[in-house]
């Protein structure tokens, strides 16, 4: 099917993007690697009068080493990120929840930046991003705001971006040397997640002594599982004690019911897979 | 017919070929019917209804009529007297309920998706934008959305037929004389032996071959042409011409390069009809493709089943009895075979076994949802199911191995041939050695082992052993047998041999291949019987006006009949050679052998290349008194009876307990398909079947809401496998040659979507039997796998069902399920809350 | 309209377009390159996967005016004359195309799979061929036809 028509503006700076999105007022939408955008304007469920498309602004890709944290741009797509050693090295639940993004073609278009900002509860890198603890560069005409990712994402496809602003990049605290894992539950591969657990695991000697866990499709936007992170550590990461720790994973979310399993059944289960995630980061 | 007894070497029958049409398409030289363009040829958008049943109280086109280059928007009511009418082949029964079925709605919508309107444009971008601009104004009617509310008919699908039911159909075995009396059979089981009774569900899935269906017309010429997607463009044409008044001769139905079919292109669309009428009306070229959510919405769906089951056995497991009552969702019309599909299934839930006494009933309901028609297997997979499930419960109930069970009621192969219960007459098979095949290259014993090591050690992952012991009948079919089913066609197939002049030679046939690799089989075929170079055989098919006599690809009936007449067509080419030949050579007819191309003189070196032959025709300079110069030649096959493939199929699955999750881990069929002409495509057709059979088990099913809106209208929702979800097969064969056709063949196209369900249900089943499970309703979702395991361990009931699943589309809670719905409203605008939406 | 430049099986070309023409529409009815189709609304299906600037994409999830500047590769180009590519000599010689339609998308992503990893495992495959539905043969023979590619000589292969 094709879109309805619109028109198309490919700034070179973030200024430029601003002051066109500004022009269009709340109808118009920005393109990043359009993925998520183009499906839903050939459906015709949105019909914006302006896409303003930001590939050709090129301080908006990259990783960059900042000392205790990358920044990665909000245009770098996932196969980048795949791509980047230095993400291996210290963001290792990232690469591992970007592998199981989609399909190949939508891993080399995809952006990291555009996904945040979709905020689709079923996409894999906002639990991934809030396990990480990850500060989103937003920025605006009056100049750019750093927001934590516990306060990014605001509901069902509702972030802390406004109307008039764009997400320039995103901050995550290395984790080198953590353990990491991401347990995604699909029934076909290229399905959006029923359910998934992004754990990051800090152990030392078969002992847990921090984790990060976040949830993907388990409420209206990411969730962490804080009550199992504070249970596991100081355990040894076996079976039994990962298994006791993770009972509590379905505390305080808030799933959807649909074709792939009600509420009830996510929740019976989030338990099974943040165990699963949990032993994997571990080592176990 | 005399048959002429030819030596014919077999060369390239049983050879691995491969195949002629590649080259094409691995290098994107295709035709697909979307690719054509023609000079100032029009698109067409459709509008169509988001109720599923509504009265049509106005339809204002003013806007639409005036937007950027819209050449004309249709209503139904407007083209009411010319559009004609989509008619069933298969009214089952003489008193068969048929609801009028125009192409463009005209009064009335009858499910959602339905076409209201239609807009024709210069391009097909400003044919979409003027149908948005369409204003319908409807009257919503209540509908009906379930098999359970349509056999309540309390609420009408069609008000003016007065009743939700189309025809109930019975086949009993007592009355027609071919067994006995099932409820005495049941009674009698009752007092003395064993009764298995369940209810199964077949959900309705969506054929969703890959290319969208599309359709080009062009009606400028002496003959109106129709290009389009379709497995039978022979049907279509007669079908066009009997609904609209244009005669036969002046229309031409061309199928180009079709992509894939599995009966979702065995139809006469209303979308067919519109690009024809809109043709004619303009006197412009036309073209339609749809999206495919139009094609997931207004294509046919398939199976869509209630089964309501009894078999009687004796306490040693002997069956006695087996009574089957079906209510079948036809969706809102009869459609081509329609009422049909259900009744195919009768002749297969005896499958391979002697039962004493049977009684099949289908009671077929219009609902108001999309049309359901054939779909891979058309009757047959649903029958197989129900059986080969009851066999298993049957076994389980008694407490033997399931193969056990199936040994001691299945026909032996001493005892072919074989009429069974259901009065039909199996000539050829060996179930025991490829049943005895198969269990050796699973490794049968070995994962028994491991299955009772994971039982005991109460692993999280269980393993489970699903047995399928199938047949079918393929080969559609025999007229007579049509003809007393009261079915509108007959079920020959025709083909044509050209000998051209330069000794290359043209096979024409009637069946109209999709991906079935007729191209080459054929060619297979007659460079044996021929005893020409397989390179020098071009096979002609899918345009009426070069195969002007054919009924098309379905039904697995190509290669049993299709081929069939291929071969008869050849022994009338060297019939007519052997005349002209016998001339030349200055021979008695009688005194010349056909061998390996050449007519030869017995006992002598002289002899004439078909080919010579073939240019003396041509020159006809020297021919015998009478005959003609020409040595073409032309059959049309009838088939005596229907051929019986069978296999034996082996499925373990693996079932993680924790999460319902399900996982393949060996699958391994062996088919009987008779004779074999290229082993290659033959796999290829078996893989394929395969995959489709165990999505059914596994992953589709098309579910409405209870607003009646297809909510898996994308392939998002409509989930197929993938790669990653699917494993290799081992396929192989065992062989018993068909007796009624010449080459042997049984045919292969849906023996492995008919016999793979049961195996996988059956595993999955299996796996968990101990754990208080007798049935998971398909597709066997991971929850439902799950909470089926949490049923049984907390009820020690064994009849752990979805409650929510009984109805199959009973509506679940659909809120917000679909990631492209328009009915789910959080995905209606994903950038709602800010312009970043969508920036992935 | 936007004007584009784009270089398709290296030959390049200059064209207005609306801003809303998919990339595939362009290739399909601009430029004739029918080689390339269109199976889904959603980006499942992956028939319509060419090459952009040398990796695999979804040429039905990208607009044509993105494409301005670049070089896209589709089914059409990757044979040198009669000379097939691996990848489709291997497609025919295993039977991994029945109806053909999914086809030049599975081979233009078994060649981006290839390039990427030119020795992948069975999983590997599988994993590698996810975004492309193929409803006719069961994937089987199309992950034997990636396995035999990749025992032959992509070297000598344009790509």
């Amino acid at each position: 099917m094709i879109p309805a028509q619109f028109d198309y503006a490919a700034p070179a700076t973030v200024e430029e993007a601003l002051s066109a999105l500004a022009s269009a007022g709340d109808d118009a939408k920005v393109i990043a690697g359009g993925q998520s955008l183009l499906p839903v304007l050939r459906m015709r469920l949105n019909a914006p009068s302006l896409v303003v498309d930001l590939s050709k602004i090129e301080s908006l890709r990259g990783v960059r080493d900042d000392g205790d944290a990358l920044v990665i741009g909000a245009m770098t797509t996932y196969q980048s990120i795949l791509d980047d050693a230095s993400v291996h090295e210290h963001l290792l639940l990232l690469v591992k929840a970007v592998e199981t993004i989609a399909d190949p073609q939508i891993r080399h278009r995809g952006t990291l930046g555009g996904a945040l900002a979709h905020a689709d509860p079923a996409g894999d890198v906002g639990a991934t991003a809030l396990a990480l603890g990850a500060q989103f560069e937003i920025t605006g005409s009056s100049g750019s705001r750093t927001v934590p990712a516990d306060e990014f994402f605001q509901g069902l496809f509702e972030t802390a971006v406004g109307e008039d602003e764009l997400l320039t990049s995103i901050r995550f605290p290395k984790h080198t040397g953590w353990g990491a894992h991401y347990e995604k539950f699909v029934r076909v591969s290229h399905q959006w997640s029923i359910v998934a657990v992004a754990a990051t695991v800090k152990a030392e000697g078969g002992t847990i002594q921090e984790a990060r866990i976040g949830l993907t499709n388990m409420g209206d936007r990411p969730l962490r599982a804080t009550s199992v992170e504070k249970a596991l550590v100081g355990q040894q990461a076996t079976e039994d004690a990962v298994r006791t720790a993770a009972a509590s994973a379905a505390e305080g979310t808030d799933p959807p019911s649909d074709l792939n399993g009600d509420a009830e059944y996510r929740r019976s289960i989030v338990p099974v897979l943040t165990r699963r995630a949990v032993l994997a980061a571990a080592g176990g | 017919m005399t048959v002429t007894e030819p030596t014919t070497e077999k060369r390239e029958i049983g050879a691995a070929r491969r195949r002629k049409e590649d080259q094409r398409l691995i290098t994107g030289r295709t035709r697909w019917t979307d690719n054509i363009q023609l000079p100032g040829m029009l698109h067409v958008a459709m509008v169509r209804s988001p109720f599923a049943h509504a009265r049509i109280v106005a339809i204002d086109t003013a806007e639409a009529e005036q937007a950027p280059n819209v050449v004309a928007v249709l209503t139904g009511a407007q083209v009411a007297g010319e559009q004609g009418g989509l008619i069933t082949a298969w009214p089952v029964t003489p008193d068969q309920k048929t609801p009028d079925h125009p192409p463009i709605a005209v009064d009335r919508v009858t499910f959602a998706g339905e076409v209201v309107a239609v807009v024709v444009a210069r391009s097909a971008a400003e044919a979409r934008d003027a149908a948005e601009l369409v204003d319908v104004e409807y009257d919503e009617l209540p509908a009906v959305l379930t098999l359970e509310e349509a056999e309540q008919d309390t609420v009408h699908a069609h008000p003016d037929l007065g009743t939700n039911k189309s025809a109930t159909w019975v086949l009993d075995s007592a009355q027609q004389g071919s067994g006995g009396d099932v409820d005495e059979a049941i009674e009698e089981a009752r007092r003395n032996g064993v009764v298995i009774e369940r209810e199964y569900r077949q959900q309705r899935l969506i054929p969703a071959f890959m290319e969208p269906r599309s359709f080009v017309c062009d009606p400028t010429g002496e003959q109106i042409t129709l290009w389009s997607a379709t497995q039978v463009p022979h049907i279509v044409r007669f079908a066009l011409a009997a609904t609209t008044g244009v005669p036969e001769s002046k229309i031409r139905v061309i199928a180009p390069d079709v992509g894939g079919g599995f009966g979702g292109k065995l139809q006469i669309t209303p979308e067919e009809w519109i690009v024809f009428l809109a043709a004619r009306r303009l006197g412009r070229p036309v073209k339609y493709t749809e999206t495919r959510s139009e094609s997931l919405v207004s294509g046919h769906h398939g199976r869509d089943q209630v089964q309501r089951l009894t078999l009687a056995a004796t306490k040693d497991g002997r069956v006695t009895g087996l009574k089957v009552e079906l209510l079948a969702d036809l969706g809102s019309y009869a459609a081509l075979v329609g009422g049909g599909v259900p009744v195919l299934g009768a002749w297969m839930f005896n499958s391979i076994y002697k039962f004493d006494s049977y009684r099949f009933t289908t009671h077929n309901y219009y609902t108001n949802k999309t049309w359901v028609d054939a779909y891979r297997g058309a009757g047959r997979p649903e029958a197989t199911y129900a059986i080969e499930r009851l066999m298993t419960e049957l076994a389980a109930e008694l407490d033997v191995d399931p193969i056990e069970i199936r040994e001691k009621n299945w026909i032996k192969h001493e005892e072919f041939p074989f009429t069974t219960v259901a009065g039909m007459t199996y000539d050829s098979g060996n179930y025991e050695a490829a049943t005895a095949k198969a269990m050796e290259l699973f490794g049968y014993d070995e994962l028994r082992e491991e299955q009772r090591r994971r039982r005991e050690s109460n692993d999280a992952v269980q393993l489970g052993i699903g047995v399928s012991t199938f047949t079918e009948m393929c080969g559609l079919a025999p007229s007579r047998i049509l003809g007393q089913l009261n079915y509108a066609a007959g079920g020959w197939e025709h083909a044509d041999i050209r000998m051209l002049a330069t000794g290359k030679v043209e096979v024409i046939t009637g069946t109209s291949p999709h991906g079935q690799g007729h191209e080459t089989a054929w060619s297979q075929i007659v460079a044996d019987k021929l005893g020409v170079p397989f390179e020098d055989v071009e096979v002609l098919h899918g345009d009426t006006q070069i195969s002007h006599r054919g009924m098309d690809t379905y039904g697995s009936r190509s290669l049993v009949v299709g081929a069939e007449a291929v071969v008869r067509a050849a022994d009338k080419v060297i019939e007519k050679a052997k005349k002209i030949a016998a001339h030349m050579l200055e021979a008695s007819e009688d005194d010349l052998e056909f061998r390996s191309g050449r007519l030869e003189v017995r006992g002598t070196d002289k002899g004439l290349t078909i080919q010579e032959v073939a240019m003396a025709a041509f020159h006809a300079h020297d021919l015998p008194d009478g005959a003609e110069p020409s040595i073409d030649g032309s059959a049309t096959y009838d088939p005596d009876n229907f051929s019986f493939p069978h296999g034996t199929h082996l499925c373990a699955m693996e079932v993680d307990t924790e999460t319902g999750a399900t996982t393949m881990r060996k699958y391994v069929c062996v088919d009987d398909i008779g004779e074999i002409i290229n082993p290659m495509i033959v796999e290829g057709q078996v893989h394929g079947g395969l995959v489709q059979g165990i999505a059914q088990a596994l992953w589709e099913e098309a579910v409405y809401d209870d607003s009646g809106t297809l909510v898996t209208a994308s392939f998002v929702d409509y989930t197929l496998p993938t790669a990653a979800d699917t494993i290799s097969f081992q396929t192989d064969h065992t062989t018993t040659p068909a007796t009624y056709t010449s080459l042997g063949t049984k045919g292969v196209g849906e023996a492995g979507t008919i016999a793979s369900t049961p195996a996988v249900v059956n595993a999955i089943v299996d796996a968990v039997r101990h754990l208080g499970v007798d049935d998971i309703v398909m597709p066997c979702t991971p929850e439902r796998v799950y909470k089926a395991i949490r049923a049984g361990a907390g009820t020690g009931d064994a009849t752990a069902r979805d409650a929510s699943a009984l109805g199959g589309d009973a509506p679940r809670d659909a809120s917000g399920q679909a990631h492209f719905s328009p009915g789910a409203e959080e995905n209606a605008d994903p950038g709602s809350t800010g312009s970043e939406g969508g920036q992935q | 309209m936007a004007r584009i430049s784009v270089k398709v099986d290296g030959a390049s070309y200059s064209d207005d377009v609306e801003p809303r023409m998919l990339l595939v529409h362009y290739l399909r009815e601009r430029l004739g390159k029918v080689g390339t189709v269109v199976g889904c609304d959603t980006s499942n299906c992956g028939a319509c996967t060419v090459h952009l600037d040398g990796r695999s994409v979804k040429s039905c999830n990208v607009l044509a005016v993105q494409a301005d500047g670049h070089e896209v590769t589709t089914i059409e180009g990757i044979s040198s004359g009669e000379e097939l590519h691996p990848v489709q000599e291997a497609f025919r010689e295993c039977h991994a195309l029945q109806c053909g339609y999914c086809t030049p998308g599975m081979i233009m992503q078994a060649i981006d799979l290839l390039n990427e990893n030119p020795s992948p495992s069975e999983e590997g495959i599988r994993h590698g061929l996810e975004g492309n539905l193929c409803r006719c043969t069961g994937y089987h023979n199309i992950v034997k036809a990636v396995q035999k590619a990749a025992g032959s000589d992509l070297e000598g292969a344009q790509q």
